[in-house]
């Protein structure tokens, strides 16, 4: 796997820590975990990224024909369930593996073998449905897959199989992720971090957490009634039985509305960590900050159907929906207010994860105003299914959620590897997807408004939509360009780039207390939490002087962070010895300070296991023997089901029955 | 969701910290199953009077006496009335989504008019 | 929590109960939703069948092409729903008797988990037993999952609580086999805490499909 030759430097934290291939099969550190997401959604975003650049070079001007029609239903399906699925939703859990634990002051996540599961199902479930390209038979109905569309009569071939069973085969991953999650952040917290005192980022991944566990239920059975009825022949999805066209489009949409909050809270998030680190100011507005989070998730419930006011709901309905639409607008708004607030006279430094997290706050606007313009029935009906409606989403997935999931990778790379990315490199990436992401999307607003519907393959010329369509295709290339950018830096700056140390952006929070990359363990001594920033509190207690603290104020001067007692810890920091403040400009790996051992420490830690992969796998296979049955062997898909039941069960068993780490007291 | 089936983490012991208050015995327990036993013969009695299946109360009592039920296993068996309040938002909360979600459902696809 | 933990222990956790039975009331959030999907399903879908056979009234010709009784068999469900209710009065027992493991009143027939478990078991599969029999005797009456949108939607939504009891019947069996190995001490009562939680939701489920979907015409 590529991704183990980009291994931290973890050598010097024992036995557990070595790396190779079989290390990273076996591991059950969240912190692997998190750097495996990255890389694996990274590699996605690369084939979801390719697949939109045929499309977009087919589109470049009037009558392009680079492919048929079919591949480009293929094209545009897989494009859309891949940045989804594949990339934004697993780039955000790279961020709940790595930073939660880390934030919150814990050695590891809840159940660390459940989520090495997580990560190899999400792996297995990805290669299941993009290998249907293998056969040239990638899913081709969209990535909402609406029925009756996407049922026998009129999807015949494996298309639509590979999709719903990858789908289900994502949601138990994402499911088993989110109870992990909870669970952690309920009951992992450092002494003295109460709910009020987390950071944004754990606040907004709490909050998709509820998420994915109410949502993923509801397509899941949209998706079984699929299953069934392209499988056994039931009635779910035909018309002529007296089903309902719009099963399928509620079922999916109550998942799909608050999918999309799944999809820009994570980066929400990421960007309320990086804005007050280079403000140096804490986050304006915090607990007004947590509750606009949490009402945005509620009111996500309630909004879902403004995404079918084109199939004739009524008045009332369309009311209603329009309505809590509307409001969803006041809290997202706040967080935008609140960020220019944080900004607002502060020590502002524009690095490139600072840029990214402006860009963020800028471009989303652009994205939630045109939200609220098709929130309105009697505007959408002229706007739905056209490119205006592709401009609002790529506003707020590419311009909102990726450009702070990119800012989130500048400023927690140190973090994971040690080394800084490279600033020159992350300027040309930076200004190239900025450029790129506008020049593509804003044109898509006029050629929407002048009439281009979605999905179409080609266009004839002169209708207006020539400019427009070239616009976004070279913005695509320019985009492609900042893409691949961004890779090299990753790249090079695994082993070239400046050596981090513990706190590089004068964070304030406790992930920054320990070294990059942490040890296996985390925290050799739990710390313990007297604001929101218990890291400014030792470093730049002026900073933090008007956020609240525990009522003794003495006990400010009891914190204990990295493993230091507060004293000892200012020492460290004006001596400047490795662990706490490594010449910046360094590019030499510091004299390593040897790190205790987690065993020398006397710190259980879990063992590492294979199982959880193996259970994984057969899961995989389990679903993937369902394909057998259009190929008119049904007796062999259900021996293939019953024999991977049964691998899977047997390993699950074994997992479940095997000690998580040595014996204690 | 048992990640951890048979390892009991020593430093965990929830009852030594008082957090989860005393079930209830055999005592309370008889007295709830026979509650139970009741409403389930009721509800079933009901559904063979037919003057009262006729009756605009037929449905509205059934849902009753079954949130009864409901409510009886939920509270007792799941002790959630004696247990921590965060078992209790984990459950609430998403059981108010899910009756909003079922109920606005129903009005969507035309089920609470009369034809 | 005064003092820094000694590195050496986990530390306790932030609300001092145990990850897994918080992850359970998450899980089982989580199923509120999956059920109330199919369940609600059911409900659009009634009464928009085009063919019979029909849950509550018989098809006669022209309508249907021969006569078809009406489906559900109410006295049989009503059994297995009482088998269910008091499976749930076996599982507190069951777990009452692991708690409290020793204490006087648990000598006798109360203390013996492994007796309630087994019980437990025992109900759970009566129940399936039921659902088994209810299933065959509607194929035989002419009710497939294809046959029309009530029998897909039906067999989906209780072969999916049937699937549920089934893995709470393999989980229950689990704990009897490490209750006979070396026996469920006080200790280990939140292994039979989170199955009995998982157990009695399922009972909850099924109580508001027998209104749901038997009773209410």
């Amino acid at each position: 796997m590529a991704t183990a030759a980009v291994s931290p430097g973890y050598a010097h934290a024992g036995e557990k820590s070595a790396s190779g291939l079989w290390s990273w099969l076996t591991t059950v550190d969240h912190k692997r975990i998190g750097a495996l997401y990255m890389y694996t959604a990274l590699s996605w975003f690369a084939i979801g990224g390719l697949e939109a650049l045929i499309m977009r070079w087919q589109l470049k001007g009037p009558n392009g024909h680079v492919v048929s029609a079919e591949v480009f239903n293929q094209l545009f399906t897989m494009h859309g369930t891949t940045m989804i699925f594949l990339v934004v939703m697993p780039l955000s859990a790279a961020f709940f593996n790595f930073l939660i634990p880390l934030q919150i002051g814990a050695r590891d996540v809840a159940f660390p073998r459940l989520n090495a599961f997580s990560y190899w199902v999400y792996l297995f479930g990805s290669l299941f449905m993009n290998s249907s390209w293998l056969f040239g038979m990638a899913p081709n109905g969209g990535w909402f897959g609406y029925a009756p569309l996407t049922t026998m009569p009129y999807s015949p071939n494996l298309n639509i199989d590979f999709w719903m069973l990858g789908l289900q085969i994502l949601g138990v991953s994402s499911l088993a992720a989110a109870f992990n999650f909870i669970t952690t952040i309920v009951n992992m917290r450092a002494p003295g971090m109460n709910l009020m005192r987390m950071p944004m980022f754990t606040w907004m991944a709490f909050v998709t957490q509820f998420l994915l566990i109410l949502a993923f239920p509801v397509i899941t059975i949209a998706l079984v009634f699929l299953q069934f009825d392209r499988f056994f022949g039931t009635n779910f999805y035909t018309m002529t039985a007296g089903a309902d066209p719009l099963l399928w489009q509620h079922l999916f949409w109550i998942f799909g509305h608050p999918e999309v909050y799944i999809l820009i809270l994570p980066a929400f998030g990421l960007v309320s960590e990086v804005l007050p680190a280079f403000s140096r100011k804490p986050i304006f507005g915090y607990p007004v900050m947590v509750y606009s989070g949490i009402l945005i998730a509620f009111l996500g419930f309630g909004v879902w159907a403004h995404h079918m006011f084109a199939v004739g709901m009524g008045p009332i309905a369309d009311s209603v929906f329009s309505v809590t639409t509307m409001l969803i607008a006041i809290p997202t708004g706040v967080k935008i207010f609140n960020w220019i607030f944080t900004m607002w006279g502060g020590n502002l430094r524009f690095t490139v994860a600072m840029k990214f997290a402006i860009s963020l706050v800028a471009l989303f606007v652009i994205g939630g105003i045109s939200g609220v313009m098709h929130a309105s029935p009697p505007a959408d009906l002229q706007q739905t299914d056209t490119y205006f409606i592709v401009a609002h989403f790529h506003y707020v997935l590419v311009a909102g959620s990726l450009m702070g999931l990119w800012g989130g990778v500048y400023f927690y790379y140190p973090k994971i590897t040690g080394r800084l990315l490279s600033e020159r490199w992350g300027n040309w990436h930076f200004w190239l997807t900025f450029i790129g992401v506008n020049l593509t999307f804003m044109p898509m607003h006029w050629s929407g408004l002048y009439g281009m519907p979605r999905r179409v393959y080609t266009y004839d010329a002169g209708q207006g939509w020539d400019i427009f369509n070239a616009m976004s295709t070279w913005g695509a290339v320019i985009q492609a360009i900042g893409v691949i950018v961004g890779f090299w830096n990753i790249w090079s700056s695994r082993k070239n780039g400046e050596i981090a140390g513990n706190d590089p952006w004068g964070g304030g929070t406790l992930e920054w207390s320990i070294p990059s990359p942490p040890p296996d363990y985390n925290f050799d001594v739990i710390p313990k939490v007297t604001s929101r920033y218990p890291l400014w509190d030792v470093k730049s207690p002026e900073l933090t002087a008007d956020v609240p603290h525990s009522k003794h104020g003495d006990e400010r001067n009891d914190v204990v962070v990295g493993g230091k007692h507060v004293a000892a810890f200012h020492d460290h920091m004006s001596a400047g010895t490795p662990e706490g403040g490594v010449n910046p400009h360094s590019k030499q790996a510091p004299t390593k300070v040897p790190l205790k051992t987690a065993e020398e420490l006397g710190i259980p830690m879990p063992y590492p296991t294979i199982k959880p992969l193996w259970v994984a796998f057969f899961m995989v296979l389990m679903f993937a023997s369902l394909l057998l049955i259009h190929k008119d062997k049904t007796q062999l898909a259900i021996t293939g089901v019953i024999v991977f039941a049964v691998c899977m069960t047997s390993f699950l068993y074994g997992w479940l029955t095997s000690p998580l780490e040595p014996e204690h007291h | 969701m048992t990640d951890e089936f048979t390892h009991t983490n020593a430093d965990i012991d929830v009852h030594a910290m008082g957090e989860v208050h005393e079930h209830p015995t055999w005592r309370e327990y008889k007295w709830v199953a026979l509650i139970l036993t009741l409403i389930t013969v009721g509800e079933v009695w009901a559904y063979y009077l037919p003057s009262f299946v006729a009756s605009a109360a037929f449905v509205p009592v059934l849902l009753i006496m079954s949130a009864a039920k409901f409510a009886i296993v939920v509270l007792f068996y799941m002790h959630l009335k004696y247990d921590h309040k965060l078992f209790k938002a984990l459950f609430t909360g998403p059981l108010m989504i899910a009756m909003a979600t079922l109920i606005s459902l129903l009005f969507l696809f035309g089920k609470f008019v009369k034809r | 929590m005064a003092t820094a933990v000694a590195s050496h222990a986990h530390p306790p956790t932030s609300t001092g109960l145990d990850h897994r039975k918080i992850a359970i009331w998450a899980f089982i959030g989580s199923e509120c939703m999956l059920f109330a999907s199919l369940i609600s399903t059911y409900l659009i879908y009634k009464g928009r069948s085009v063919v019979g056979p029909f849950p509550h009234e018989a098809c006669d010709p022209p309508r249907c092409a021969t006569h078809l009784n009406a489906i559900l068999n109410i006295p049989v469900t009503s059994i297995s729903t009482f088998v269910l209710l008091m499976s749930s009065l076996a599982m507190v027992l069951a777990l009452a008797a692991v708690e409290n493991r020793g204490k006087p009143g648990y000598e006798g027939i109360l203390g013996s988990s492994k007796l309630w478990l087994l019980v437990t078991a025992i109900l759970g599969t009566t129940f399936l037993g039921f659902q088994a029999f209810e299933f065959t005797s509607f194929v035989h009456e002419g009710l497939t999952i294809r046959t029309n949108l009530f029998g897909s939607s039906f067999f989906t939504l209780t072969g999916f609580h049937g699937a549920h009891v089934t893995a709470g019947v393999l989980w229950l069996l689990t704990l009897l086999a490490i209750d006979i190995k070396r026996g469920l001490q006080p200790k280990d009562a939140l292994l039979v805490d989170i199955s009995a939680l998982y157990w009695h939701f399922v009972d909850v489920v099924w109580i508001a499909i027998f209104t749901l979907v038997y009773l209410i015409r």
